[in-house]
């Protein structure tokens, strides 16, 4: 088994168990935590796909932007899970009958019958100058520069939208103006008062 | 065997880098108390070794004498961990500095890339420290430091797109070569805005004076490693001032020519100078930007919590937005001596 072959079961087996943790932990906390794991190592098979600028983003992104917001969010919460649970039991049915049918799906589509090596054939090693980024670069301000933007004005949209729905004017807030307080003199806040020194009685 | 003859050359290679590493957090350390001492008219540390040369050492010997107390009702795992995932992506960062033209440990074509990576992750050991402490101050501490991070991460992303745009490249070898020239030609002159504020939000990334709300000894102790104690606080020590030393050697490659001497094209003193490495000429260069660490620190009086969020926000992101534009109309001008070779 060469190297490369050791370090992709060893990074699957990883993803897997850290994905199953996300769905399985009990602590909130944890489940994060195993999907930051889960990220992580996704982004290490990414790497031996030769996709580097995928696997840094993800990294970039979703580890180092969104799941810290996520966490950020768990932790402040303090959800208790156990009220969660409760249904469990009676729910496992319909769940049993949505992941089967998923799975069902999923095999229909993406299943070797479609994407097997007969079907496409297996990429070629790229040279060794090959620079992923400065290609992906390339594709996406060329070919594809129209999706791209207008991917881009969508998402624009989508902030502001989500700035616009959630601000509202809230008097009883206390704000600071820098402005105002840097313009703050010493003759406006203190008053030295004169007087003659007084005995203790 | 020649997979594990390169494994065993690529592990000293990283040995050679680390070892250094730790010594100069270790006398850095020492130096902050010297400098900072003579900068408020005291002496500093003068006990310990000649002229308190072994001080570090010998607080290192104490960290690691002393009992790693684990708190009840933390939780023992994410509790030991996040010193090491406070420290690993410090340390792990050093893999694409180049130290000259030819010596770097990996030289990746997504460096500049990997590195925003990897100082992005390091959040998770500060906020996986308070939360697993299971202590008001240390999740406050936590809490902040999160915020403050994520804030200035942005900001710090944004100089990072000048530099690559400047730079014609993610690699930072190109990048430094792309500087090569004279003094003016590094990219501190045409990037001024954005290396202030890269190295400002760097500042604020390691939670340095001024902006070290996340400790705050005045309010909440000590922070986010409050109820950490020998090792384990040692630990989130090493990382802070790793930390420090690796956003000094990226503003030094990225702003001001990283390996390049500062002589080169000046008629005389480029021949004379000419037998220096360049590893001597990085290493002064971060030696300044450290220099400025100490001298916040011993300078400014800590920001209010508010004034920290609205200068990430609203005086930095904007700035760093607008100077974006002001370089891009440049690359397309081709204006010189910078941008003449970049545009097309």
């Amino acid at each position: 088994m060469s190297f490369e072959r050791i370090i992709f079961y060893a990074f699957a087996a990883i993803l897997v168990y850290a994905a199953g943790r996300v769905v399985t932990a009990r602590n909130p906390v944890h489940a994060a935590l195993h999907l930051v794991l889960a990220f992580f190592t996704c982004a290490g098979l990414w790497l031996l796909l030769e996709a580097e600028f995928l696997a840094i983003v993800l990294v970039l992104v979703y580890v180092g932007a969104v799941m810290v917001l996520f966490l950020f969010v768990v932790m402040m919460l303090d959800i208790n899970s156990a009220p969660l649970r409760e249904g469990f039991i009676r729910y496992l049915p319909v769940g049993l009958a949505v992941a089967a049918l998923m799975l069902f799906e999923m095999v229909a589509i993406v299943g070797v019958r479609y994407f097997g090596p007969e079907q496409v054939a297996i990429p070629a090693r790229h040279p060794e100058g090959y620079s992923n980024t400065a290609e992906l670069g390339r594709v996406l301000y060329t070919d594809y520069v129209y999706p791209f933007e207008i991917a881009a004005v969508i998402l624009l949209v989508a902030i502001i939208a989500a700035i616009v729905l959630t601000m509202r004017r809230r008097p009883e807030t206390k704000y600071q103006d820098p402005a105002k307080q840097v313009q703050a003199r010493k003759a406006d806040r203190l008053r030295v008062v004169k007087m003659s020194a007084e005995k203790k009685q | 065997m020649d997979t594990l003859l390169e494994l065993a050359w690529t592990l000293t290679k990283i040995t050679a880098i680390v070892g250094p590493l730790m010594l100069g957090v270790a006398y850095l350390t020492f130096a902050e108390r010297k400098i900072i001492g003579y900068m408020q008219v005291r002496i500093g540390p003068n006990r310990v070794g000649p002229r308190g040369w072994l001080q570090p050492i010998a607080d290192a010997l104490k960290l690691l004498m002393k009992e790693v107390i684990i708190p009840t009702n933390s939780n023992r795992f994410l509790f030991v961990i996040a010193p090491v995932l406070s420290i690993a992506p410090a340390l792990a960062a050093w893999a694409v500095i180049p130290f000259s033209d030819t010596m770097v440990l990996a030289n990746i074509d997504a460096g500049l890339l990997y590195i925003l990576a990897l100082s992005s992750v390091g959040v998770y050991g500060v906020i996986i420290a308070g939360w697993a402490a299971n202590s008001k101050y240390a999740f406050l501490g936590a809490m902040r430091s999160a915020a403050q991070i994520v804030s200035y991460e942005i900001a710090m992303g944004f100089a990072l797109v000048g530099v690559l745009i400047a730079g014609g490249s993610l690699n930072l070898v190109d990048i430094v070569e792309a500087q090569r020239g004279s003094l003016v030609h590094w990219f501190w002159l045409p990037l001024l805005p954005l290396f202030v504020i890269f190295f400002i939000s760097g500042v604020a990334e390691t939670n340095r004076a001024p902006f070290d709300v996340a400790e705050g000894e005045s309010e909440i102790v000590a922070g986010f490693h409050v109820e950490y104690s020998g090792m384990t606080f040692a630990i989130f020590f090493l990382a802070e001032y790793a930390n420090m030393i690796l956003i000094s050697v990226l503003t030094a490659v990225m702003f001001l020519g990283g390996y390049l001497s500062p002589f080169e094209g000046i008629p005389v003193l480029e021949g004379l100078f000419a037998w220096v490495p360049g590893m001597v000429w990085l290493l002064a260069k971060t030696c300044l930007f450290l220099l400025f660490f100490l001298w916040f620190r011993a300078t400014f009086p800590r920001y209010r919590y508010d004034q920290i969020m609205r200068l990430g926000w609203k005086v930095f992101i904007p700035i760093t937005i607008v100077w974006l534009l002001v370089e891009g109309a440049a690359v397309v001008l081709g204006i010189g001596p910078w941008f003449s070779g970049t545009a097309g």
